[in-house]
């Protein structure tokens, strides 16, 4: 009988206490109690959801989706009336959601580089003009916004009848909405589209070839100059050797009314050009920071190499600003994705407007519609972080 | 003296004196020369830039200062006394609305007291070199206490106002200040969970943590006034502005996490690697080593944070809450008033500028007070 257990020899018994104070179990026992607290959580809500739905009649389908609309969408990308069924709807809003999505974030990039590159600038009035640009939008509620640009629009711009057409005609601001010129294609216009594709893929095969004779001989080809002939001339070509297939359709007043062209309803304008206007102020900033975090050293030692200042931007500084810039920008594009549901304060049909909106106060499936709508969303937000995760990764310095 | 002459070489023997700089290259006349048109297109950004802002100020200061109309009794009396001004008259009358929503007239002071209330509450959490912080501290933490019984009342004798009776900017002031007060924590929390080492819990974080941020504020809050319901049990009847109010923190602490784990993942391992070495356990290695610094770092991304909900709070107005968004329908809905709408929204607009705008400068005081200049 010992009375002193020699070191490190027998295992020392295991107590119910040690599930605690023992690091090698601790962790097990947290994860094990935080695993059954969901699942006692989990199967709250459930048999919440199950008694509720049971005390309202209500069940839990999406057959209604086939059932008939019967409200109808006044700006849409496919056909559709208000006879079709509810998930037509949705579609139409989905696509409605990703189109003011697509056209924002594009216009969000140009305002946005152009403020933050402008906001550096040397030039101290064009500097201070940025800042209260930025300082200003970034300040105030997206969703007061677009429902200012919304009101303005509304107040401000003339009735249909007394709008001046701008721009030779091509652009027309009334009350009721914008009118721009739709693109009319008559038969030979898909030989110039074919024309216009293989330039493009042309332009493409040249510049991979430029950089291959530039590796291997030192010597640079204008590629600049290139692309554009490439870019302008064969579609040119082709457009006038075919008879000028291709032409655009000016609205024009026709009673009360601006008749043909597209028609973009002032709710639309209005969200875009908010969302863009917010949007392009956070992406300012991020323009600004992904420069300024670029050392002096990097662009002096470029100078020192001989390279012109546009080489050295082009060459040295972008492509590390770049770096910085995309994944915060990336974000920025999600957050205007995610804002663009806020068209419901104005009346433009997006998916929260059609499936979050109207089809939900018809059918009071809340449960279904919402769960549709997040659903969507979530989609939306994962593929397009997903897709920039990869151009991000591509880009990235790298390491060995 | 001889030597000298036949010399052709010179030495100065004291200083010269500077010569100015050229005119054209100080002062006044120098600094628009080389920050203005320094080059061609400089030269033409300026004009451009000189006549965009010659052109739109003085009509935007008519339209706000000198034109404007601050008491009328309707839109077309505004009109008749001045075409070109912003009716302001408008926002004169209804200003009490625009603060308290449809808060009982003669109960209007609890708000404002409490709203004194908190910025006596938050000034030592605010600056730390206030005099006599300890004490205040000890009222910061009775603060909510005494905020509820002023707002809602129905305890301690204090008259009851239900909730659909607030509005204004006292509702985004409760639902922002609740929000950013409960969402820096759980952000925490969220944040250390992502980064943990136990499987199960990161997972969950994560989870959390994506499809919050996946989704937009607005199904959250569509999910708050419709939904909600459903998850819990009938006799549990929560009103709407709580439970606003918990979509807006689950909402901003997600954000919160993801700016906080930013500022973990930025310190050196060395610091957790220290922290063990010391033999601290997890919970006081994050308080006394981890958390502070990484804090600091994401000070930035938090205001950025708190400054995004205290924006969304206007998207309340889409779910029919009277913020001061949602307040101006029933302004617009009286017949004196119909077809003034931009300047009760620029009137919102320069208050949420005002809030933003001083969370910034603060964010940025803060940046400089606790820098301890080891950044590069």
């Amino acid at each position: 009988m010992s009375v002193t257990t020699p070191i490190g020899g027998e295992e020392q018994r295991f107590s119910i206490g040690m599930l605690w104070t023992d690091t090698r179990y601790r962790s097990t026992t947290i994860q094990i109690i935080a695993l059954f607290l969901v699942m006692i959580a989990v199967g709250f809500f459930l048999q919440n959801i199950y008694l509720n739905l049971q005390a309202l009649g209500k069940d839990f389908r999406f057959d209604f989706l086939f059932d008939p609309a019967s409200y109808d969408i006044n700006q849409r990308l496919i056909e559709y009336d208000s006879q079709s069924p509810h998930w037509k709807a949705a579609v139409v809003g989905i696509l409605n959601t990703l189109l003011v999505a697509f056209l924002g974030c594009i216009t969000a990039t140009i305002i946005g580089v152009l403020a933050g590159v402008l906001r550096l600038s040397k030039n101290w009035v064009v500097a201070k003009l940025m800042t209260v640009y930025i300082e200003g939008v970034r300040n105030v509620p997206v969703l007061l916004q677009i429902l200012l640009l919304y009101s303005v629009f509304i107040e401000v711009l003339p009735k249909p009848k007394k709008a001046e057409p701008m721009l030779d005609g091509m652009l027309v601001a009334t009350n009721r909405g914008f009118y721009i010129p739709s693109m009319v294609l008559e038969s030979g216009a898909g030989v110039v589209l074919g024309v216009f594709a293989l330039s493009l893929i042309g332009i493409v095969f040249f510049r991979r070839h430029a950089r291959k004779v530039q590796e291997q001989t030192g010597k640079v080809l204008p590629v600049a100059l290139v692309s554009l002939g490439l870019f302008v001339l064969p579609a040119l070509l082709a457009f006038f050797a075919m008879g000028q297939p291709i032409g655009l359709e000016n609205p024009e007043l026709k009673g009360f009314n601006f008749k043909g062209g597209v028609h973009m309803r002032n709710s639309l304008v209005a969200l875009w050009l908010a969302l863009s206007i917010y949007t392009g102020a956070f992406i300012a900033e991020v323009v600004r920071a992904g420069i300024q975090a670029i050392s002096k050293g990097q662009s002096e030692a470029a100078f020192a190499l001989g390279l012109r200042p546009g080489r050295t931007m082009r060459l040295v500084i972008l492509p590390q600003a770049l770096r910085i810039i995309i994944p915060p920008t990336i974000s920025n594009f999600l957050n205007l994705t995610k804002n663009s549901s806020l068209a419901i304060a104005v009346g433009y049909m997006d998916a929260t407007g059609t499936l979050g909106g109207i089809t939900l106060n018809q059918t009071g499936r809340e449960m279904e519609c919402i769960l549709l709508l997040m659903a969507f969303y979530l989609i939306t937000s994962l593929t397009i972080s997903g897709v920039m995760n990869k151009y991000n990764d591509m880009v990235k310095l790298k390491e060995r | 003296m001889a030597e000298q002459k036949n010399a052709i070489a010179f030495v100065a023997r004291e200083e010269k004196p500077q010569l100015p700089a050229p005119a054209s290259t100080t002062g006044a006349v120098g600094w628009i020369r080389e920050n203005l048109f320094s080059s061609i297109p400089n030269m033409v950004l300026t004009l451009l830039s000189i006549y965009l802002v010659y052109v739109s100020l003085p009509g935007i200061i008519d339209w706000v200062f000198l034109k404007s109309v601050w008491t009328a009794n309707s839109l077309d009396e505004c009109r008749q006394i001045s075409r070109e001004g912003a009716c302001w008259a408008v926002v004169n009358e209804r200003f009490g609305q625009f603060m308290y929503g449809f808060y009982p007239q003669e109960l209007r002071w609890r708000p404002t007291l409490a709203f004194v209330l908190m910025l006596v509450a938050y000034a030592p959490l605010l600056f730390d070199k206030l005099p006599g912080r300890k004490a205040l501290l000890l009222l910061t933490l009775t603060f909510p206490l005494a905020a509820y019984a002023l707002l809602w009342g129905g305890i301690l004798g204090i008259e009851a106002v239900p909730s659909n009776k607030f509005g204004g900017f006292l509702l985004t002031l409760v639902i922002g200040v609740t929000g950013i007060s409960f969402s820096l924590p759980l952000g925490i929390l969220l944040a250390l969970g992502r980064s943990s080492d136990l499987p199960f819990i990161k997972v969950l974080c994560v989870t959390f943590i994506e499809f919050i941020r996946g989704v937009p504020l607005i199904t959250l809050l569509f999910v708050a006034s419709t939904l909600l319901n459903y998850f819990l049990p009938p006799s549990w009847s929560f009103d709407l502005i709580l439970r606003v109010i918990i979509m807006v923190t689950l909402f901003a602490s997600a954000y919160m996490a993801e700016v906080i784990r930013g500022g973990l993942a930025a310190l050196p391992k060395g610091q957790y690697e220290a922290a063990d070495a010391l033999g601290l356990g997890y919970w006081q290695s994050m308080y006394l080593i981890i958390l502070p610094q990484a804090l600091k770092i994401s000070i930035p991304g938090i205001v950025n944070t708190f400054i995004g909900l205290f924006k969304d709070t206007t998207l309340v107005s889409v779910i029919g809450l009277f913020d001061p968004l949602g307040i101006v329908q029933p302004i617009l809905a009286d017949s004196r008033w119909n077809g003034l709408v931009v300047e009760l929204y620029v009137f919102v607009a320069a208050f949420f500028f005002i809030f933003c705008f001083a969370m910034s400068r603060y964010s940025m005081y803060l940046e400089r007070k606790l820098s301890t200049g080891h950044d590069r």
